[in-house]
């Protein structure tokens, strides 16, 4: 009679099935006490709080760039209403004045956006408006810098991009918001 | 001498299920290393916009958070539907956002204390006027550096 010896027999001891059970009960655990955190944004610098009231200002002067948004999500840029797709290429427009237009910006170190939204303005909606006003600066930036340096703007020195935001200053006012629309 | 059984192995299993731990590993160890241990339990609803104006926050431990949404389905008996506030793991007021932000500047050396940004996590269909109303209070209790978090835009306006 042939005996099988115990070392002759190749057999899988170790049942695979409950390391299994254990891995999925630490992916769960994971899986509901994490979140992918996400942790990018439009970075903004807030104005200084001045208790006096800022000084009035002409809204359709020749240097202002006046953004009207309402509680209906509408755009009003310069008294004439505009998609939001339009916004962004109008804005560099002005700003950058090329063909020295009359009506739009006497040089880019003048130019001044005025953002202005309803307290029912959608969180989207403005979103949306202040991210083509940011971009319009962002795009303008970039071509500067190829054009004196023949880089983009986030691959130039500090002291290269503090030249670039000197001639073309960000400036982005935003005005006490209008009350007409506002959910109770 | 009869090791090997006429007619194949009928009894033993053909695949081995040695490799399924190591497959439900690996994805342990995905999750494991790209997510992080939420910090508190959102009592309201924050779904941000997309923007592509993005810049990432470097230093976590130098950005606090406020949270502003609509309450959950669980909290809207308690809170009821219009925008809140949340800031840590509770429900706050316009109000508690300057000992909130003192709170968060206790913990980060002097040196770095101009560095401290806000992450304001707004969902998109919260109305602009507590959004304001939150900008102002920041700004008057100096806090001037505020990020406005968004998700990547993918498509075109």
């Amino acid at each position: 009679m042939a005996r099988v010896r115990a070392k002759d027999r190749l057999k899988n001891e170790v049942n695979a099935g409950s390391m299994a059970d254990i891995a999925f009960l630490l992916l769960i655990f994971f899986l509901v006490t994490t979140t992918i955190l996400e942790d990018s944004g439009i970075l903004v610098k807030l104005p200084e709080w001045s208790e006096e009231p800022p000084e009035d200002v002409q809204l359709n002067s020749r240097n202002i760039y006046s953004v009207l948004v309402n509680s209906n999500n509408d755009l009003l840029v310069r008294k004439t209403p505009m998609a939001v797709r339009e916004l962004r290429e109008d804005t560099k427009l002005f700003i950058t004045n090329p063909s020295n237009d009359p009506t739009l910006a006497d040089s880019p170190k003048q130019a001044i956006v005025s953002l202005k939204n309803d307290r029912g303005t959608s969180y989207n909606a403005y979103m949306e408006v202040y991210n083509e006003l940011r971009a319009a600066y962002n795009e303008i930036w970039d071509e500067q810098a190829q054009i004196r340096y023949g880089k983009n703007y986030d691959d130039c020195t500090k002291a290269e991009q503090k030249g670039v935001r000197d001639d073309f200053p960000l400036v982005i006012s935003e005005a006490e918001s209008t009350n007409f629309g506002e959910e109770s | 001498m009869s090791k090997f059984k006429p007619g194949g192995k009928k009894d033993e299993p053909e695949v081995s299920t040695a490799s399924l731990p190591d497959i439900i590993f690996m994805l342990l160890f995905f999750f494991m290393v790209v997510t992080v241990m939420r910090e508190s339990e959102l009592k309201i609803k924050v779904k941000t916009p997309q923007a592509t104006e993005l810049t990432k926050l470097q230093e976590k431990s130098l950005v606090n958070y406020i949270h502003i949404g609509r309450p959950t389905k669980n909290y809207q008996e308690q809170y009821g539907t219009s925008p809140k506030i949340q800031l840590g793991d509770k429900i706050s007021d316009i109000e508690d956002i300057p000992l909130f932000l003192e709170n968060h500047k206790a913990s980060v050396p002097e040196k770095l204390q101009f560095k401290i940004t806000t992450s304001l996590k707004v969902d998109s269909d919260v109305t602009m006027g507590i959004v304001t109303d939150v900008k102002e209070k920041l700004r008057k209790s100096g806090q001037v550096k505020v990020n406005y978090s968004a998700k990547k835009r993918t498509e075109d306006l």
